[in-house]
Order: C-alpha cells, then sequence, then structure tokens
C-alpha cells in the first residue's frame, strides 16, 4: 500500500462536509435492500451506525460480546455531550468546538474530521431529543447546559449522571425498532474473531457463539468496526471487563493500519486501588476537581504514619501539607488538565508521598469547601456569628447537594466518609484516542471496512476533552458513516450475497479453531489474569504517565518474553464448543500481548510530549510537555508484519491551515 | 476473612444443576463481591477445575450484566447496589454465603450463574422506543419544552439497567416494573405520547408472552431495584394499558 | 373480550374489580349484622327483607356469587401462573427482606377466608335455600335473630369465625390498597388510600368478631 490518502475534500473548512455529501455516490434505497453491512460492537458508534443504516434500508447484522447491545460501555459515562448549539448565548459556535478540540488534542488530529464533528453536534442532541432520551432541563422546560474542563463556554448536554446510558439507550430504542422491522438481526453473546477478505475487501467475519461456542460465518459487502478502545490492556482501568482490542486488532492484522496507539487518556480521579485483588477502578467525575484540593503531606514522615495508619490526615496542620497542584500551577490550581493532573499526582506519590496502604493515592479534600459554602450559607440565613459546628453542618449540605451521589459512591467503595476525611484519588486509564486508521470516509486501509467511534483514531488527537466521546461515537453513527458508506457500496449493488462457503471463509475459519485449540492445548501453569496482570503492570509502569526511552525499550522486550511464556504456559479449562468466559479472556490477552508491543514501539518513536503522551526526555525545564511540530506533526499509522516488532511506520502528515500552533500553558 | 459458600453449578442449558460447596479464604473487606468470586476462580483453576462462569462487565453498578441472587436476595444484602457494588465488609468471617441464578422461567440458566435476558430484550423490541428516524432531520431540540418535574420523571423511570433484579425478587417472577419503566419513560414525554397507544398494547402482549408472573404489588421490586424504580410506573403502565384498549 | 382476558393486567385489574365490589358488600354485611347487636327486630326486618325482596334475591344475590366466584377463581389461575413463571425454585428465598408477609400470601389468606366461605355458606344460604325452596315452608320475618345466635352457641364455630376474620383482615391489609395501584391510581391519595385500608382492613373483620363474640356470651335463652 502506498501513502496514506486521508480523503480529505478541498474546499475551505466549514464547507468541506457539505460539499463531500453533494459529490459522493449514492446507493437507490432498491438497490440498499441487496447490500448486507455488518456492525461489530453496540456501543454508541455501532448502535447508531446499525439503526441509521437499515432505516436507510441495508441489511444490518450487529455483533457484541455482552448479552444485550445496551450493556456496551458507553453506558458508563457520566458527564454528558458536548453541542455546539449555544443555547446559553455565551459565544459558543462549530469554530469555537472545533478550535477547542483540536487544541485539546494537543494538534494532532484533523482538522476536517474535527470541524465536521463540532458541524454534527447540533444535530445530535435534536436527535437525541426526538428519540426521549430525557437530558437535563431547566424549570422553563428547555435543555440545561454545565460547563466542562479546558473550555470557556457551557456546552455541555447532560442526563445526570448517566448521559452514557441514556444515549446508549436512545440508539438501542432505535436498533430495537429496526429489529422489530426485521432490519437487523441481532446477534448478542458473539465475538468476532477475524476479518474475511475476498479479493483485497472486507466481506465477512468468522465469529464464536460464545454460548455455544460454535465458530459462525458471516458475509456482507461492507464491514463496520466499532468495538471500542484498547485500555484494558493495562488490567486496571475505567474499562468494563469484557472490553478488548479482538475486532480492531485482528482487523489490524488483516491489513488495517493502527494509527497512535500510545495515545492513552489518564483519567486523574479514580478511586484507587485497594490491593492485588482489584479488578477495576471507578472514575469519580472531573466536577469534582471545582471544589476539592488536592494534597499530600510535605514531610516523608508524615506520609509514612498515615499509610501505616499512626496518622490521620485531618491531623496534619495546615504547613505541613503540600497543596502541589497550586504550588506548581498557581493559575489553573487545581483545575489543571487531565493529563497534567495525572502526571503531578504519579509524581509526588514516585517520591514517597502516596497516602493510601500502597503509595498511589493522593488527597482530594472538601473541607476548605465545606467551610466556605457553611460559611455563605450561615451569612445568607442571617447567622452571623455561627459556630464552627453550625457552618460545618451547613457546607457539608451544599456539598451533599453538589456532589452528594458520587460521596456516596465513594463511601460504599472505600468505607470512608468523605465529608469527614479527605477522599483518596489516583489515575486511572479510561480512553484510547489512538485506533485504526480511518479515513475522512471512516474506511480503514481495507477496501469496505470501516470504523467508527472509540475504535478509530479520528478526532482527538493525543487528548480528549470531557464530554467528547459521546459526541464522536453519535457523530459518526448517526451522521457520518451513514453518508460514506454509501460512497463505497454504490458500487456493489450488482455483487449478489457474498458466498459464505468460499475458500477464503474457509481458510479464516480453520485459522481460527487452530487458535482455539491451541489456547486450550497448552494446558500450561498460569491462569488467564496471571497474565493480564503482569501485562498491566509493564504497561503502567513503562507506557503509562510518563514514558522514556530505556523503560519503552525494556517494556517491548518484556511484553515480547511474557507473550512468548503466555503462549507455553498458560492454562485454559474447559472445552471450545460450550460456554468458556476463560476461552474468551485468553484470545483477548493474547491479543493485549501483541499490540502491548505495538504500543510501546510508538511511544518509543514519538520523540516529542504531546497530550497523553509525556516523554520525559521532552520536557521543558519547568517539567512540562514538549511538542515537536517539526518533526512529530503527523498520525503514526502501523503496518502489520507478521510480528508487532516487524511493524511498519507510516505517516500521514498533519496540515494545519485553521489554527495556529500554539504550547499550552498552565501556570 | 474464611466464607463457605454454596453455588449453583450447571453444566448449560440442557444440563441438571446443583448447589455445590466451596471454600474461600483470604477474603478481604475491601474487596468487591465478584473480586471475591474471582478469588476462588483463580484457585479453583489452579486445582484444575473448571471455574464458575457468572455473568459481570463494568464492575461499577450501570451495565445491569451482574445478576446473581446472593442469600435469597437479588444483589445480595445491601440496597440500591448492583452485585459488583457490594463489598465484602457486608459479610463476616464463617459466614455461610448462598449463590445462586435469578430465577424465572423466561430467564433459563445458561451456564452456572448465568442467565439468558432475552426476554427484555424482546420486550424492548416490542415498541420500547419513539418510532422517530435518525437523520437529524427534527426540530430543534430547544422546540418542545417539557415541563422539568416530568422530564425528571422520566428520567428516573429511564435509569433502568434491565439487570432483571425486579423479576429475581417478585415471588411472582413478574417483568411488570421493568417494563413499566420504560413505557413511563415515553409515556411522560410528549415525543413519546404519539404512539402511547400502541407501545403499552405491544410491550405489555410481549411481556406476556414471555412466562413472566402476574404483578401482586408486593413491592419486593422497588425495594431490590438497584436504581429504584418507583412503583408509580407500574400503576402508570395499568392505566395507560387500561386507556389504550379501552379505546380500541 | 377473550383476547383482552388473555392480559395479565386485565386479569389483574378482573381482581381488583371483584374485590373492591367485595369489598363493599362487607359493609352492607356487617351494619346488618351489626343490627343483630343493637335491636332483634330491626335485624329481622331487615334480613327479611334481603331474604324475599325479589331485586335482592334475583338480581343482587347471583351478582355477589359471581363476584366471589371470579374473585376465587382468578386468584387460583393468577396464582397458578405465578407458580409456573419460576419453575426452577430458590435454594433461598428470603421474601421476608423486601415484601410485607400480607402481600407474599394472599393465596394463603384468601383460601382460607373461602374454606370459611364455604362452611358460612352452608350455615347460612344453604340453610335458606332449604327452608324456602326445598321445605317451601312458609314467609316467618321474626326467624332471624334466634337462628342466628344459635349458630354461635358452639364454641368451635365461634373460635373458626374469629380465625377467618383475622385471615380477612390480613387479606384485606394488602388487597384494598393494592386494587388501586392495579387500576392504576398512583398519586397523592395513595398514602390516604393506604391509611384507609389500614383502618378498614382493622375495623370492619373486628366489628364481626365483635358480633360472633357479643352472641357467643350472650345465647337466646330457650
Amino acid at each position: 500500500m502506498g501513502k496514506l490518502d486521508s480523503k480529505i475534500p478541498s474546499g475551505p473548512l466549514a464547507e468541506k462536509w457539505t460539499k463531500h455529501k453533494n459529490e459522493i455516490n449514492l446507493v437507490n434505497p432498491a438497490n440498499k435492500r441487496n447490500i448486507d453491512v455488518i456492525v461489530v460492537g453496540t456501543g454508541l458508534a455501532g448502535s447508531s451506525a446499525a439503526a441509521s443504516m437499515a432505516e436507510l434500508g441495508y441489511n444490518v447484522k450487529t455483533f457484541c460480546y455482552q448479552d444485550s447491545p445496551r450493556r456496551a460501555h458507553s453506558i458508563a459515562a457520566q458527564g454528558g455531550i458536548n453541542a455546539s448549539k449555544n443555547y446559553q448565548g455565551d459565544g459558543d459556535s462549530d469554530y469555537r468546538l472545533f478550535y477547542d478540540t483540536i487544541k485539546g488534542g494537543d494538534y494532532r488530529s484533523r482538522e476536517a474530521n474535527v470541524y465536521r464533528l463540532a458541524e454534527v453536534s447540533s444535530n445530535i442532541i435534536d436527535q437525541c431529543v426526538a428519540q426521549g432520551v430525557p437530558f437535563a432541563r431547566e424549570y422553563g422546560g428547555l435543555l440545561d447546559n454545565r460547563s466542562f474542563g479546558g473550555v470557556l463556554v457551557s456546552r455541555t448536554f447532560y442526563a445526570k449522571g448517566q448521559t452514557g446510558q441514556q444515549l446508549l439507550l436512545g440508539a438501542y430504542g432505535a436498533v430495537n425498532r429496526q429489529i422489530n422491522r426485521g432490519k437487523i438481526k441481532s446477534h448478542t453473546r458473539h465475538e468476532m474473531l477475524d476479518l474475511v477478505l475476498v479479493d483485497g475487501k472486507a466481506r465477512g467475519i468468522i465469529a464464536r457463539n460464545l454460548v455455544t461456542g460454535e465458530i459462525e460465518r458471516h458475509s456482507a459487502h461492507a464491514v463496520v468496526i466499532a468495538s471500542g478502545g484498547y485500555g484494558n490492556l493495562f488490567f486496571l482501568s475505567t474499562y468494563c471487563m469484557g472490553a478488548n482490542v479482538m475486532a480492531a486488532w485482528r482487523t489490524h492484522k488483516k491489513g488495517a493500519y493502527f494509527a497512535n496507539p500510545c495515545f492513552t487518556q489518564i483519567h486523574p480521579t479514580c478511586i484507587p486501588v485497594s490491593g492485588d485483588h482489584q479488578s477495576k477502578l471507578t472514575l469519580m467525575s472531573e466536577s469534582l476537581r471545582n471544589d476539592g484540593r488536592i494534597w499530600v503531606p510535605k514531610k516523608l514522615e508524615d506520609a509514612k504514619a498515615i499509610r501505616e495508619g499512626r496518622l490521620k490526615p485531618t491531623e496534619l496542620a495546615e504547613e505541613d501539607r503540600d497543596y502541589y497542584l497550586e504550588r506548581r500551577y498557581p493559575a489553573f490550581g487545581n483545575l489543571v488538565p487531565r493529563d497534567v493532573a495525572s502526571r503531578a499526582a504519579k509524581e509526588r506519590c514516585d517520591a514517597g508521598y502516596g497516602v493510601n496502604k500502597t503509595g498511589e493515592a493522593v488527597y482530594l479534600d472538601f473541607s476548605a469547601a465545606i467551610e466556605r459554602y457553611g460559611k455563605e450559607k450561615a451569612y445568607t440565613m442571617g447567622l452571623k456569628d455561627a459556630d464552627k459546628d453550625t457552618i460545618r453542618k451547613l457546607g457539608e449540605e451544599v456539598v451533599e447537594a453538589k456532589y452528594g451521589n458520587l460521596f456516596q459512591m465513594y463511601e460504599k467503595i472505600v468505607d470512608e466518609n468523605p465529608y469527614k476525611t479527605p477522599m483518596m484519588i489516583y489515575p486511572a486509564v479510561h480512553y484510547t484516542m489512538g485506533g485504526l486508521w480511518v479515513d475522512y470516509n471512516l474506511m480503514t486501509t481495507i477496501p469496505g471496512c470501516y470504523s467508527a467511534g472509540e475504535a478509530n483514531f479520528s478526532d482527538h488527537g493525543a487528548n480528549r476533552l470531557g464530554a467528547s466521546a459521546l459526541m464522536q461515537g453519535l457523530a459518526d453513527g448517526y451522521f457520518v458513516l451513514p453518508y460514506t458508506i454509501g460512497d463505497y457500496l454504490a458500487d456493489d449493488i450488482r455483487t449478489g450475497p457474498i458466498p459464505t462457503d468460499s475458500p477464503e471463509f474457509d481458510e479464516a475459519e480453520k485459522a481460527v479453531k487452530e487458535k482455539l485449540n491451541r489456547l486450550l492445548s497448552i494446558k500450561g501453569e498460569n491462569s488467564v489474569d496471571y497474565y493480564h496482570k503482569k501485562l498491566g503492570k509493564i504497561m503502567w509502569n513503562k507506557c503509562g504517565m510518563s514514558r522514556n526511552e530505556k523503560g519503552l525499550k525494556e517494556a517491548i522486550k518484556e511484553i515480547a518474553e511474557l507473550r512468548e511464556d503466555f503462549w507455553k504456559n498458560v492454562r485454559v479449562p474447559g472445552e471450545a464448543n460450550s460456554k468458556n468466559q476463560e476461552l474468551e479472556k485468553a484470545g483477548r490477552v493474547a491479543d493485549f500481548l501483541e499490540i502491548g508491543e505495538l504500543f510501546a514501539m510508538d511511544a518509543l518513536n514519538r520523540e516529542e510530549s504531546c497530550g497523553g503522551h509525556f516523554r520525559e526526555e521532552y520536557q521543558t525545564p519547568e517539567g512540562e510537555a514538549l511538542r515537536d511540530d517539526k518533526n512529530f506533526r503527523y498520525v503514526s499509522a502501523w503496518e502489520y508484519k507478521g510480528e508487532p516488532r516487524e511493524s511498519k511506520l507510516h505517516k500521514e502528515e498533519l496540515v494545519f491551515e485553521n489554527v495556529e500552533l500554539k504550547t499550552r500553558s498552565y501556570k | 476473612m474464611k466464607l463457605y459458600l454454596k453455588i449453583w453449578r450447571q453444566k448449560d442449558a440442557n444440563s441438571k444443576g446443583k448447589m455445590v460447596d466451596y471454600t474461600v479464604e483470604g477474603v478481604e473487606g475491601d474487596m468487591s463481591f465478584l473480586e471475591m468470586l474471582d478469588v476462588l476462580n483463580e484457585d479453583l483453576i489452579k486445582q484444575g477445575d473448571e471455574p464458575i462462569e457468572f455473568d459481570h462487565d463494568c464492575r461499577e453498578g450501570i451495565c445491569g450484566t451482574c445478576s446473581l441472587q446472593i442469600n435469597g436476595r437479588p444483589h445480595g444484602p445491601d440496597t440500591r447496589i448492583t452485585v459488583c457494588q457490594l463489598h465484602m465488609r457486608k459479610f463476616n468471617d464463617g459466614d455461610t454465603i448462598v449463590i445462586e441464578p435469578f430465577r424465572a422461567k423466561a430467564f433459563p440458566v445458561i451456564k452456572d450463574l448465568i442467565i439468558d435476558r432475552s426476554a427484555f430484550e424482546r420486550i424492548q423490541q416490542a415498541g420500547g422506543y419513539v418510532s422517530v428516524n435518525t437523520s437529524g432531520n427534527t426540530v430543534d431540540a430547544n422546540a418542545i419544552p417539557i415541563e422539568k418535574e416530568m422530564a425528571d420523571k422520566s428520567f428516573n423511570a429511564a435509569t433502568c439497567i434491565g439487570c432483571g433484579a425486579c423479576v429475581a425478587a417478585c415471588k411472582n417472577a413478574s417483568a411488570m416494573l421493568f417494563t413499566s419503566a420504560k413505557v413511563s419513560q415515553f409515556a411522560l414525554l410528549p415525543q413519546g405520547r404519539v404512539e402511547a397507544a400502541d407501545r403499552v398494547r405491544n410491550m405489555v402482549r410481549q411481556m406476556d408472552l414471555e412466562g413472566f408472573g402476574n404483578c401482586t404489588n408486593t413491592g419486593a421490586c422497588e425495594v431490590e431495584c438497584p436504581k429504584g424504580i418507583s412503583l408509580e410506573n407500574i400503576a402508570r403502565m395499568n392505566r395507560e394499558y387500561l386507556t389504550a384498549t379501552a379505546k380500541g | 373480550m377473550s383476547a383482552l382476558l388473555k392480559s395479565s393486567i386485565a386479569r389483574k385489574v378482573v381482581m381488583a374489580l371483584s374485590g373492591l365490589f367485595l369489598v363493599i358488600f362487607l359493609v352492607l354485611h356487617v351494619t346488618i349484622n351489626m343490627a343483630s347487636v343493637i335491636d332483634p327486630d330491626i335485624f329481622n326486618q331487615w334480613s327479611h327483607f334481603m331474604g324475599y325482596n325479589p331485586l335482592v334475591q334475583f338480581l343482587m344475590q347471583p351478582i355477589l356469587i359471581a363476584g366471589v366466584v371470579i374473585h376465587f377463581v382468578m386468584g387460583f389461575v393468577l396464582e397458578f401462573q405465578n407458580k409456573r413463571a419460576r419453575s426452577v425454585k430458590y435454594v433461598k428465598f428470603r421474601g421476608s427482606e423486601n415484601a410485607p408477609w400480607v402481600s407474599r400470601n394472599m393465596i394463603l389468606t384468601g383460601g382460607v377466608v373461602l374454606a370459611f366461605l364455604g362452611l358460612h355458606f352452608y350455615d347460612f344460604w344453604i340453610h335458606e335455600i332449604t327452608y324456602k325452596f326445598v321445605e317451601a315452608n312458609p314467609e316467618d320475618p321474626t326467624r332471624y335473630y334466634e337462628e342466628t345466635v344459635a349458630k354461635f352457641e358452639p364454641m368451635w364455630r365461634t373460635v373458626l369465625y374469629i380465625i377467618s376474620f383475622v385471615l380477612l383482615s390480613l387479606h384485606l391489609w394488602h388487597g384494598f390498597a393494592s386494587s388501586f395501584q392495579t387500576m392504576g391510581v398512583n398519586n397523592k391519595y395513595t398514602p390516604g388510600i393506604k391509611k384507609f385500608t389500614k383502618i378498614y382492613a382493622v375495623v370492619i373483620p373486628l366489628a364481626f368478631i365483635f358480633i360472633a363474640l357479643y352472641h357467643h356470651l350472650n345465647p337466646v335463652m330457650h
């Protein structure tokens, strides 16, 4: 394959999408009935794409490993969804949303894609409201907005702390409507194990029925991969347990380039790991940083005493506390962007100031806010000289009204009352900006194979802004893919059904079965989780919040060794022809053990710091990220060559015609 | 902590299942219930046994996948949470814990503690949506103001995570709370009113076809619902159904 | 209509409506019974009216019997379906943690009340039919009081009577308010309905019990 062609339409930025829609091929409704499309993954991107394409008339088959499309992990998104509606009249516009997203992504995303995202964002809200998504409203009956990190306007629409679930249920409803009409065939508890190419085009998939273990062949004229991100390779993350990279990775191995694998977002406010048994991390909304102050003890001996339970954080005097974000970033203080806050927490904990028994936690303290709000409330109530207890009580009430549900969740998990003692938090992996490389039409480098949502790399560059993931998933699925896929399928109106008895399907099925049998036949010593946890440790320590050449080289070596050991010593009990969760996990971890290596290679190659990717060698004297626009203003797109370490790097140069590249500063 | 577990084991849908005793040691209060099962499974794999299969995914109480009946109650002894949010500090050293799948004829067991909840899918497919195309060519989102109280009530109904605890808790294995939550969400919004009559008729018909039991208003579903969905929704569905049927 | 009755909600509404009808009937019944404590003559007069008025005899009585039959037949049908909806039982099920005993045992309380109704029918209704139509005795507007009081003479019948009404009370405790929920009423009046239900469920059965005890302790002297 030659140079990467992003197929960005010509013309002024704001007119590209309209112009493109006017110029691309369409398929007439009668012909759409003869065309099949497979959608893998049923989160926001997959469900919205499946429903929209089925409405247009295509025959759609959806696949998800969950027992219902509704359970995809889009459901866990809390905060909200951005749209440039400018309902608040605070100066928002498509351009401003576009600009914030480009800047937030540290200038590592495509202008044209991001502008299109901003352009369709308003439509998403209209669409969702029409579907009956119960967004939060004001007393006047109109939609409410709130503001989110990194921007100066209020453009985030939300449904309490459940925006993701409500939007997904909206898309799921649209899918159900098409299932009821017979236009979508839903395959739940199915996992895509391979992509089938016929004459170089994506023509189907091999899937495993996770209940019966049966290997099935499914053909189509085009395949959409909307299977989410790969952050679970860290083992501990805010991803759901089943999230995996199998569909995307196996598509990559069949020829689709994988872009920017090292761009991972690490969210600063998660509940810390409590012990080795931990399986999953829980996010606490970013909004907490509005009122919470982050600190660790100033003295190492105090930190040690706290860890050993000899000292309580509330007993530590004010002058013995280090409010390190306020100290380092006086202008933004506790409200620095996610990547900066995360790195700063890691820096303190690595230096020995961590405050929980594992030494990997910092405090998020609300006592100052409680006191401030309490005084304010007492004053407005006419209690001019209220005593300390009254102020505290009133303050707690205000904080409860704002964050009550989060505080309650924290208490359930940690068993400590965050009103009385500071919360403990630590950063955790929660999103991957990297993914399958796609052009402006969302097509991968394999003709007929598309990718949408978190599974592709398209819109967030090196760092994603809050409330933008939901926006991108639905934009891709509702408003982009249904148009652009027609351009490709217009050539397939005479193709007829794709047979599944071709040699290509035979071969793909055989390979898949061999792999499954190989996993079962090793009968080694260690469980799948053993390897997953080990991989997670390598990733977290050497490819996590800050990376350096030495660590990355070690990681590449260690991951390769671990993978080799996995294929010699893993123990997968049970059989292939029945429900077998260990076998499912084994397949997923096998892929993580491959992408982990590519991840580290990509991080090693990118000799600059940008967004979520921080290379210790490339920082300013103050310890801030140092971008290198001269040498690294490109998308890394990796081509698979038989082994991760042999992958070939292709570069898509990023052209900025509408924004000026600047350095982000939060001092 | 050392715990004695009695767990339902069943090879597949067609096999007969039975309760099997296990002992798990080294359990800590900070562990979630599912992490305790992870520890047990790790032991079982080491011993060369087949691990216990159970459904779980997000492990933060929102996906609705986990579905265990613990000591006779869906999602265990605590309320307003799912199993994944239940922590072992709720138990004491030496406790015996009985773990079963959610039981209903409409939720057949697939393996061990995993059940098939596709009945819920079919109820939703029968009408749990507003029939509007996703073209985006609708009116502006703010063109129809909606009273905040109605919007909030609709949201509260929409918080259902589809876990099936309502069915599991009900002595009649009735799916009324689940079905009514979806019916209510749309019945309360102007967008959903247009086809409200068809929706409630179709969804109730499908619910009955799936073989769920009848509602006897015991209120167990409301108590055990991780999201606290109110019985009001069942009354609303009854009302909607009766008026829809009266209209013919 | 038959399609309508196939729906679970419609069946439940039939239960609710027939139940409410019986609830209203109980008020009438207890009022007449109460007369037996206050004044034997009024009691005789009312009873005679009930026994010989054609409207009562040939319209209201069949409706009442139909109401009772529909209520318990539907109750058994629903119970059968409910049992079938969970074909494999739980090894451990702690219903007491999330629902009151009365709501979970309507079939038990209802069943006992039904059994009592059998006795009640035998004692009074069969007796009346035999008196009026089989033996074709002449009208006697003064016989009711003595006949009624005589029934409460044996201890066993009075005890059975009391037990049945305690169970009826439990049945009403859940059933009365529940029927409103079934018919779609759950609003700002619901707390009031629930409160009224509790008063009703205690007062009415208590009145019946009081009457029974009163007659048991004050037998008619022969």
